[in-house]
């Protein structure tokens, strides 16, 4: 593992350093508020910042609450958001008059947890995914991409021809969706939990195309989902959000072998692993009782403060700022476990 | 530290949880079996063969869990060992429940509410609607005591307080006075987990458990039921899609598709050796979270199947990578693997030599029996 790691760095560094062109996407703090009634406000997502890399997945993690999806939308203006930056390609987007906006769909597009219950149940399986070519004037060119784009996605365009949403389950919807997505030939792809509403035997199914679609169409992917085994497979780096603020930010497999937040330990100490043996001590890792406390009155300081075994007065006066703990590695956290695994374990077990 | 607390109780002879633990049967024998359980929908579409024919026994003090796809049956074979489907008005029911020497199936409605929550308890995945949005949780919790046991009004909410801290809520005292709407889903879980164990079933069945969390949540829970199980000797049927839940906290395994139990073995074993396909491509699929990441994931060719029209033969042969010919035309029976604890159903099970054969033959011709690539 520390080979890995003193490899990763320069990797990582690379990127970082990256000019103008490689970054796609990028978020400068980020806030997204949303009216509670009563006076009150959902702080959905407070101040996130991130750059997302052409060519990459970036995963972004956390429980239901944390933000994600808005994030998600918040990129698509969808709202648009209530402060900060979406630079895609250079341009500030969240600045954009609705008809320059409208320009700059096709690039940027996305799809949803429920496959079924997005997809217009009234009309044809073709007619559904060569409806952006319409919209854009470019139907003539259904005839040729449509079906190109159905067998990409692994559907059979004659067999679809007449068929409607309802006659497919959920898995084949899904397949829809992605070929709707990607008949316009987008930069950017936002899979808002695409795989949650599937079984697992599915869900590995639609996991596979999208990889293939990547590469297929040189996507680039920020992949929202709660599943870390999912999240974990297909994402390049990965941002575990909390309560509308990102707590860590890395390489997926340093990330999730090495967590340094103590929330993010928290969330991978939770997986259920397929690898522990039956009747062996569980490890009981500080599962930190208690749940995320409300969007509308986050707590002061650092925002798991409430939850955290390691917390302190100065989390409760000072909001974390996000910092580089390693090359590639983000933390916002006062007190990260910088220590490897195996000797923060012996020390918390002293 | 909650758990402290109740031990204080056994000290006084008198634990909210766990009283009565040495009547019970010893563990090890059967507590619940269920034999040859048939339901059957009658729609306009045709039949629903929802269940056919699964029969399995829980054992006093053991933890069985039953993992399947959505479709597979096992949330309604769950409702039908509960006796919350009945036959009548579409629906056919055949088979037996025996709990504990008492055929649970020939009982009326009235007879087996005397087993519902004192003997047998059911958590449902959804807490939310599980619990009632217009009562305080206090009056929730009580209603099963007061109708089980012979204890006052101030007696219950005194073991309601308890119990909502025995299952680790925060301030029992405040909770009971609450609704539903006002606590998370983890506490809303918790919540339906202390109505279950409120008269100290002898058997839980927690459907999907879990599924309606967060994993951190997910990870308490699991944790806490495990702790009650183990404490109070309690036998639970854990029914799940998701095998890395089972696969720490459960004894045996019984794994369904299409209706039926494709195979079932203790845990360890299931997941050294599985010998049906099925569950080898079940393991495979969910991403792994240790190694590199981007891995190919083994996909389950196809969807599971309509049980309207369930296919001829094997119910899985259609997507297996090992079907041939008779598994297409001929269903297997259930059949043991060395001891009579795994039994599984297939022709050419994994890692025999039949199976191998089986395998290297569709490699060859590119194709299953079934034409799957």
């Amino acid at each position: 593992m520390t080979a890995a790691r003193t490899e990763r760095p320069a990797v990582a560094g690379a990127e970082q350093d990256g000019s103008e062109s490689d970054v796609v996407l990028r978020l400068e703090d980020l806030v997204v508020e949303f009216p509670a009634g009563g006076g009150q406000t959902v702080h959905a997502v407070s101040g996130i910042s991130l750059e997302v890399h052409r060519g990459e997945t970036l995963g972004l993690v956390g429980e239901s609450g944390c933000g994600k999806s808005t994030t998600g939308r918040a990129i698509m203006q969808l709202p648009k958001p209530t402060g900060g930056k979406v630079v895609f390609e250079g341009r500030d987007i969240t600045k954009l008059s609705a008809s320059e906006l409208r320009e700059l769909r096709p690039k940027l597009q996305m799809i949803f947890q429920d496959p079924i219950s997005s997809l217009n149940p009234r009309r044809r399986i073709p007619d559904i995914v060569g409806d952006p070519l319409v919209v854009w004037g470019r139907g003539a060119e259904k005839e040729k991409i449509v079906p190109e784009v159905l067998s990409a996605v692994g559907l059979d365009p004659a067999q679809v021809a007449d068929r409607r949403p309802h006659q497919f389950s959920g898995g084949q919807c899904q397949r829809v969706s992605i070929a709707r997505a990607l008949v316009l030939e987008p930069e950017v792809l936002i899979c808002d939990e695409p795989v949650s509403a599937l079984d697992v035997s599915v869900q590995a199914q639609i996991l596979n195309l999208l990889e293939d679609m990547k590469a297929r169409y040189g996507l680039t992917l920020v992949f929202i989902a709660h599943d870390l085994g999912v999240v974990r497979n297909i994402s390049d780096r990965v941002a575990v959000m909390y309560l509308g603020k990102i707590c860590e930010l890395g390489e997926t497999e340093a990330l999730f072998d090495d967590p340094v937040h103590p929330y993010t330990r928290l969330l991978v100490s939770s997986i259920p692993s397929m690898e522990t043996v039956t009747g062996a001590d569980i490890e009981k890792a500080d599962r930190g009782r208690g749940e995320m406390p409300s969007p509308i009155n986050p707590p002061s300081g650092c925002r798991f403060r409430t939850r955290c075994p390691l917390a302190d007065e100065r989390c409760a006066a000072e909001v974390p700022e996000m910092r580089e703990v390693r090359p590639g590695r983000y933390v916002a956290c006062h007190h990260p476990i910088l220590e490897p695994v195996g000797a923060a374990a012996a020390a918390e077990g002293a | 530290m909650t758990h402290a607390r109740s031990d204080e109780g056994v000290a006084g002879g008198e634990d909210v949880l766990g009283a009565g633990v040495l009547e019970r049967i010893p563990d090890g024998s059967d507590l619940l079996t269920a034999e040859d359980i048939v339901v059957r929908f009658h729609t306009k579409r045709g039949v629903v063969h929802a269940v056919e024919g699964v029969s399995i026994a829980i054992r006093a003090g053991e933890v069985l869990a039953v993992v399947g796809e959505s479709g597979s049956g096992k949330t309604i074979f769950t409702r039908r060992v509960m006796g919350l489907i009945s036959g009548g008005n579409g629906t056919e029911v055949h088979g037996t429940v025996t709990y504990d020497g008492t055929k649970l199936t020939e009982l009326s409605g009235k007879e087996l509410s005397k087993f519902w929550g004192a003997e047998i308890a059911l958590i449902l995945q959804d807490p939310m609607t599980s619990l009632n949005p217009v009562k305080r949780i206090g009056e929730q919790l009580t209603e099963t005591i007061v109708l089980h046991k012979r204890v006052t009004k101030k007696e219950a909410q005194q073991r309601a307080v308890e119990l909502l801290r025995s299952v680790g809520l925060s301030e029992p005292e405040r909770r009971v006075r609450q609704y539903p709407h006002e606590l998370s889903g983890g506490m809303r879980q918790r919540v339906t987990i202390a109505i279950a164990l409120s008269c100290n079933p002898r058997l839980l069945l927690a459907d999907e458990p879990t599924t309606a969390l967060d994993v951190t949540v997910q990870a308490q829970i699991l944790d806490l039921l495990a702790d009650l199980q183990s404490r109070l000797r309690m036998a639970m049927l854990l029914v799940t899609h998701d095998l890395r839940v089972v696969r720490s906290r459960s004894d045996r395994i019984a794994v369904m598709y299409a209706g039926r139990i494709v195979e079932t073995a203790p845990t360890p074993e299931l997941f050294a050796e599985p010998k049906m396909p099925y569950t080898e491509a079940l393991m495979n699929a969910v991403p792994p979270i240790a190694g590199p990441n981007h891995i190919r994931l083994q996909v389950i060719p196809g969807r599971p199947p309509d049980l309207v029209n369930p296919p001829t033969g094997c119910k899985f042969s259609p997507r297996c990578p090992y079907a041939q010919e008779k598994c297409l035309t001929e269903e297997p029976p259930l059949r043991e693997a060395g001891s009579a604890d795994h039994q599984y159903r297939c022709w050419y099970p994994v890692g025999s030599e039949e199976g191998l054969k089986a395998k290297a033959r569709n490699v060859e011709r590119g194709r299953s029996a079934a034409g799957t690539p």
